[in-house]
């Protein structure tokens, strides 16, 4: 089958800056793809690749199987029904003057989507769709809790049924219980009307909740993509093992129980990545090859893992950074 | 509770309201908790909670549209009987406060060097090159490469996470008692976070210094407070011990906070899973905005225990099922699995 989102040596540069160098990745058929980075990761400006809010400097970005990578504002815009994005900040994305209703019908409107009398049932069906009530369509956006922005914003990045949603940091700037309400929200919506998703975040809590896949992103390049499980239960490369010891589980003997990952120095510029591999520069494991030979995102065991490291052997054996300390990886080991 | 060391912070009764367009809101309601020597006490909430008002108004720091009453006891004075002289000549000396976004804290046009030098010069009097001296070290202290370097450089040639040092090694040049960090690392990196957090426990351990930990991130709780306090719409609602907390709350807004979070090792032991269509625990509602404290639980509207009491009368910080406090009519039962011992030490 096609994925519905397929994207090939994609490139962007800003300027001097190399925000993303080269990934490849792809977005099954109802599939959620957790995509995780630090901050100058790339993952955003990816995510805004993706969905041509940006044009692209180099590669493919196939949705439903055309490459809209190249082409002219004008002639995306019929295809954008195929495609939404939802960001962070909900209260910057919605159009102040607009009520509710208005800005759920925008990309009905856009498409010309069914007669009026359908376009106002349709919003009613997405507003109760994402948990408010028809009541909601003629209020304004600074009337609404930031949860219910949010939701506003996921009613009108759906209302047209698109192919592929790509969520950047949807719940970043939400409350921990709202947060809560959002990510569960995401998934019964994904269940009930099958769209796949490109889920970016920081948050690998969220993305372990969600995700069918993760793919770890660090200074512009993909360094390893796995099946959920089998990333959070034994992490491959040195940078994804050092991410995931050093999030904090909220479970106090469990936490003090880990062994946690430091890494020394910064995130280098992406102005100048380092040569070879991006990591070597802060890697704890780095040998003298991995300063000038540019490690491949290539596959190794079990099936369907990726991974960019010299010392990641083909049968999946990793680099020992730490001795595992997590519960969850003893569970699943 | 911790009866082995003395007591440095108590706060008691601590109410503070604001004056705003719209009338008053009352941000901190009747807030009591203490912090002893040595001791890591995180003040837990939501946006809205009063947590770092309360930081905020330990020293003074609040505008003028506040109205502040109570007592902060601060190493046997009372700090809202002093003068405004004297709580400037304690914040930064005794009491040093840490923020979340760093760049605002520190002063772009003068250099790393320069600004711990003026904490060293204003508040230990030293001069010359003592200042430089006393600089380098506490750079090396929170763990700064290359400090001689990096004395000389502006903030903003540093990293998110490197200011961040830097906020921390002024906030000790003058070996406070007690470190104030509201949502130190909330700005920044996990990676970033997890050596900020390695700085604070290494710094409590080895300068003594306590420290009042302002956040609203569990994960951050569970790796560094030794105790917890919850607060809700201005009130404490509970007050544990981490393990003791985490293991068994008593109050159904803490429990609720604990359920909103996912948390992988829950999940691997068969915790809430999507796939299985178990979502995580929504606590419908917000937070009220209250002028007034209620004679009620501030928290009926959006638990599922309540009743008229809860409506009616207001609940007290009391010992709950777990032995802590907890200000509940009708506080949770102590799980079966903890009886047995799986939660503690």
């Amino acid at each position: 089958m096609t994925p519905v989102l397929e994207v090939t040596g994609l490139v962007k540069h800003f300027g001097p800056v190399r925000a993303v160098d080269g990934v490849d990745l792809t977005v099954a058929t109802g599939e959620v793809l957790g995509l995780v980075g630090e901050s100058g990761s790339g993952k955003s400006t990816l995510g805004r690749c993706v969905t041509r809010l940006v044009p692209v400097t180099a590669g493919s970005v196939r949705i439903a199987g055309r490459d809209i990578a190249r082409l002219s504002r004008r002639a995306i815009r019929p295809l954008r029904r195929q495609f939404n994005i939802v960001f962070q900040d909900p209260s910057s994305s919605l159009n102040p003057r607009l009520t509710v209703g208005d800005i759920v019908a925008e990309p009905l409107r856009q498409h010309r989507l069914g007669p009026p009398a359908q376009r106002r049932q349709r919003v009613v069906q997405m507003l109760d769709q994402v948990g408010l009530g028809g009541e909601m369509t003629r209020r304004y956006p600074h009337e609404l809790s930031g949860g219910q922005r949010q939701r506003v914003s996921l009613a009108r990045a759906l209302a047209a049924a698109p192919a592929l949603l790509v969520a950047d940091e949807p719940t970043s700037a939400l409350d921990v219980s709202v947060q809560a309400s959002v990510l569960n929200l995401i998934v019964r919506l994904q269940r009930e009307m099958g769209f796949a998703c490109l889920f970016i975040t920081h948050d690998l809590a969220a993305v372990e909740y969600l995700a069918q896949r993760v793919a770890v992103m660090y200074l512009g390049v993909l360094v390893e993509v796995a099946d959920r499980v089998e990333l959070f239960a034994s992490p491959r490369h040195p940078y994804t093992q050092a991410l995931l010891s050093a999030a904090p589980i909220p479970d106090p003997p469990a936490q003090r129980r880990r062994q946690r990952v430091v890494l020394t120095g910064d995130v280098p510029s992406p102005v100048a990545p380092p040569p070879g591999c991006r990591f070597h520069t802060r890697c704890p494991v780095a040998v003298e090859r991995c300063a000038v030979d540019v490690p491949a995102l290539r596959p190794v065991r079990p099936a369907g893992a990726l991974v960019a490291c010299h010392l990641v052997g083909d049968d999946g054996t990793a680099p020992v950074l730490s001795r595992p300390g997590l519960p969850v990886q003893r569970a699943a080991g | 509770m911790t009866a082995n060391t003395g007591t440095l912070l108590a706060v008691r009764d601590l109410t503070v309201r604001f004056r705003t367009e719209d009338g008053t809101v009352l941000a901190v309601d009747q807030v009591c908790f203490e912090v002893a020597e040595r001791e890591l006490v995180a003040l837990v909430g939501e946006s809205g909670c009063g947590k770092s008002v309360t930081a905020m108004a330990l020293t003074g720091l609040l505008p003028a549209s506040a109205t502040v009453s109570g007592e902060i006891g601060f190493a046997g004075q009372d700090l809202r009987r002093r003068s405004e002289r004297r709580l400037r000549a304690i914040r930064g000396r005794d009491i040093a406060y840490v923020f979340q976004e760093p760049m605002t804290s520190l002063n772009p046009v003068l250099t790393v060097g320069h600004q711990i030098g003026e904490v060293l010069r204003r508040h230990q009097r030293m001069r010359g090159a003592a200042v430089r001296r006393r600089a380098t070290e506490l750079m090396e202290l929170v763990g700064i490469p290359l400090p001689a370097r990096r004395l000389r450089e502006y903030p903003h040639q540093l990293s998110g996470g490197m200011r961040q040092r830097v906020m921390i090694a002024m906030a000790l040049a003058c070996t406070p008692k007690l470190l104030v960090a509201d949502e130190p690392t909330t700005a920044l990196d996990v990676t970033v976070q997890a050596g900020i957090l390695d700085v604070l426990r290494t710094l409590s351990a080895e300068t003594g210094t306590a420290v009042l930990l302002i956040t609203h991130d569990l994960g951050v709780v569970a790796d560094l407070a030794d105790r917890v306090v919850v607060m809700y719409a201005g009130r404490v609602i509970e007050e544990a011990d981490v393990v003791d907390l985490f293991a068994r709350p008593g109050h159904p807004y803490t429990r609720g906070l604990l359920d909103a979070v996912p948390n992988p090792a829950r999940h691997a032991s068969g915790g809430p899973d999507p796939a299985a269509g178990q979502g995580l625990r929504e606590i419908p509602g917000r937070v009220p905005v209250l002028a007034d404290s209620p004679d009620a639980c501030t928290f009926a509207e959006r638990c599922t225990r309540t009743d008229d009491t809860c409506r009616t009368r207001r609940p007290e910080l009391s010992a709950g099922p777990a032995g802590h406090p907890v200000r509940c009519w009708h506080p949770l039962a102590v799980p079966a699995s903890s009886l047995a011992g799986g939660g503690a030490r």
